[in-house]
């Protein structure tokens, strides 16, 4: 019998060089390597707030769907939403690098010397009012169809920027909506799927479906409401204004609650600020406490 | 069920074993083989599936968006091995949903150090360099084992399992150029996780009852104190790159037999956790119950919907 095959030598090779890895293992800085020159005409300041709250959608949904890992209806749906928060990480992290780059006054300070890189002073070092997040995203998880609605809704949101941000004169926003919308369609496509087979499953998922849609609906009409941050945006030539797809999302879900025989719901728009404007529910500075407390705990820290 | 082709089939068997060829789902094999495969790699199976709760606990807290990340990804990793053992062991006639039901009624165990609770940051780097690490020393042999289909599974999780030892300790490793006060969480975690650690290889071979015979089988290739032996001399120069100190009194290297001597683990310990009284055994089996339970309307909902597709209906 061979001694040593390739997958039995694994252990041995922890305290050798990352030469055999493709990538090294260092991925400190998301956007390594890449100009991130603001393009003329632009405010940086504009720009960079702009990707901070397309980020914090992205981080904050990502938040969400990590909190059903180990808790998914079966294997295959863990991994899964595993997958899908993880794109959706991938998404913030390139944002919030791209805010701090266009416009480092928007990073929190740290004391002198802290190793904490950007990203994270972002995603760690804010309160919550200061996230620019819509708050669809924020609302806890509920149940598997609340977290399906949630999804199907977002992520045909999401998708109908993206496909016009991919063409952003701002080449680093351009490139992440170009790797992000292949994602998003994925996401689209894994919580349609969902989202018919709950309606069409059993009166019970149908019920949950029906009324996870409905207590999510008041959310939804925030998500098109433009923001000066966004209109700025879309007329410096970086941005989209979320009211311009609303048209295109609208037909999209139409024929998604038609395949699903879901009335589309019909409740008002809920009052109380914006998230964008950093207007949060209370569940967002609870979510927040969790998700910061270690790395406020160690502001000198190297992870 | 005897019949009269059976010696022959059993010659057979044991010709395949002896040659250290696979054993593939449609041989016949000796039904005490296929129930101590069935148990094994169910019990690996449901390992991985609650090995994720120690650390999944910490991913709503990970430190920054780059662990954060690297955690979610390798917490997935053990839902995907999950699956492929859960996939081997229904080649042997069994489905994951009865296994599951013997998992949560207590008819099956999972590895016994997911029974140990995660109380800083510092354990996920711990899991994956001394947790991960043991696993590895067991599993690594069983990419040889006599059954096709847990082979072939095991190389894909070891090659898996790997990379979540470095990712461990390369945590370990950036904690240790921290603060101070990150280098006493890495040397606490490591204390707390030592003994465990070796405790996964199993009892010692005089208290190993089933080792001959799956020795025997070809399904196991080394016995529970080789295995040890073979971790402690491999973590031992990986701790001194580290800095930290293993917590054992009593290790030294022994010229003579070329290894390290060490300390015995608290066997009563060992047994009481297997035997449920862990602290953490009861957690485990209810957070799994209740995933089990509120998910059960979502698979009822997909069975439902399936069936309705197949006979070409809609609506419900």
């Amino acid at each position: 019998m061979p001694a040593h095959h390739d997958h039995e030598s694994v252990y041995s090779g922890l305290l050798v060089n990352d030469a055999h890895w493709a990538f090294g293992t260092d991925f400190e800085d998301p956007l390594a390597g890449v100009d991130t020159t603001v393009p003329d005409g632009v405010d940086p300041a504009v720009l960079a707030r702009y990707c901070l709250v397309l980020g914090d959608d992205a981080l904050v949904l990502s938040h969400r769907l990590t909190e059903w890992c180990g808790r998914a209806p079966d294997l295959e749906e863990d991994i899964a939403l595993a997958n899908i928060a993880l794109d959706l990480l991938g998404q913030a992290r390139l944002l919030l690098a791209r805010a701090a780059a266009a416009d480092p006054s928007c990073v929190p300070a740290l004391p002198e010397g802290s190793p904490v890189p950007a990203e994270d002073a972002l995603a760690y070092f804010r309160a919550d009012r200061d996230f620019g997040n819509v708050r669809l995203v924020e609302v806890p998880n509920g149940d598997f169809a609340e977290t399906t609605a949630r999804l199907l809704l977002f992520a045909t949101w999401r998708l109908a920027l993206f496909e016009r941000l991919a063409g952003s004169r701002d080449a680093v926003l351009s490139a992440v909506a170009a790797k992000g919308r292949k994602e998003l369609s994925y996401h689209r496509d894994f919580a349609g799927r969902w989202f018919l087979t709950l309606a069409q499953g059993t009166e019970e998922s149908r019920r949950r479906v029906l009324d996870a849609l409905g207590g999510l609906w008041p959310l939804w009409p925030e998500l098109f409401r433009s923001h000066p941050v966004e209109t700025a945006a879309a007329q410096a030539g970086v941005g989209v204004d979320p009211a311009s797809v609303a048209a295109e999302v609208d037909a999209v879900l139409a024929r998604v609650f038609a395949a699903a025989d879901v009335p589309r719901p019909e409740a008002a728009p809920r009052v109380g600020g914006a998230g964008r404007d950093g207007a949060h529910t209370e569940a967002l500075g609870r979510m927040l406490a969790e998700m910061q407390v270690v790395a406020r705990a160690h502001p000198g820290g190297r992870w | 069920m005897t019949t009269a082709a059976e010696p022959r089939l059993a010659e057979h068997f044991e010709a395949t074993i002896a040659r250290h060829d696979r054993i593939e789902p449609r041989d016949w094999m000796p039904e005490a083989y296929r129930a101590t495969l069935v148990r094994q790699i169910a019990q690996h199976a449901h390992s991985e599936v609650i090995g994720m709760q120690p650390e999944g606990d910490w991913l709503t807290r990970a430190p920054s968006l780059r662990r954060k990340a690297v955690l979610l990804a390798k917490v997935q990793d053990e839902a995907g091995h999950g699956l492929y053992l859960y996939s081997a062991c229904e080649t042997l006639g069994v489905t994951r949903r009865e296994l599951t039901e013997k998992l949560l009624d207590g008819r099956q165990k999972y590895s016994s150090i997911f029974n140990y609770p995660t109380l800083s940051y510092a354990d996920v780097g711990t899991i994956g360099w001394l947790v991960d690490g043991a696993a590895i020393c067991n599993q690594v042999p069983l990419c040889r084992t006599s059954y096709g289909p847990y082979g072939r599974a095991m190389i894909r999780v070891c090659k898996e399992e790997s990379f979540h030892q470095r990712q461990g300790f390369e945590l370990l490793m950036t904690m240790m150029r921290g603060t101070d006060e990150q280098r006493e969480m890495v040397q606490e975690s490591v204390n707390r996780f030592w003994w465990p650690a070796l405790m996964m290889f199993g009892p010692p071979d005089d208290a190993s009852p089933n080792t001959a015979r799956s020795m025997a089988w070809g399904i196991k290739r080394d016995t529970n104190d080789e295995l040890r032996q073979r971790f402690v001399d491999m973590s031992v120069p990986q701790a001194e790159v580290l800095g930290v100190t293993l917590p054992d009194p009593e290790l030294a290297w022994n010229e003579q037999r070329q290894a390290h001597d060490f300390g015995e683990p608290d066997w009563d310990e060992f047994w009481a956790v297997v035997n449920g009284d862990g602290p953490c055994n009861a957690q485990r089996i209810e957070h799994r119950r209740r995933a089990h339970d509120d998910g059960a309307w979502v698979r009822a909902a997909a069975t439902a919907f399936a069936a309705r597709q197949a006979e070409g209906g809609r609506g419900r």
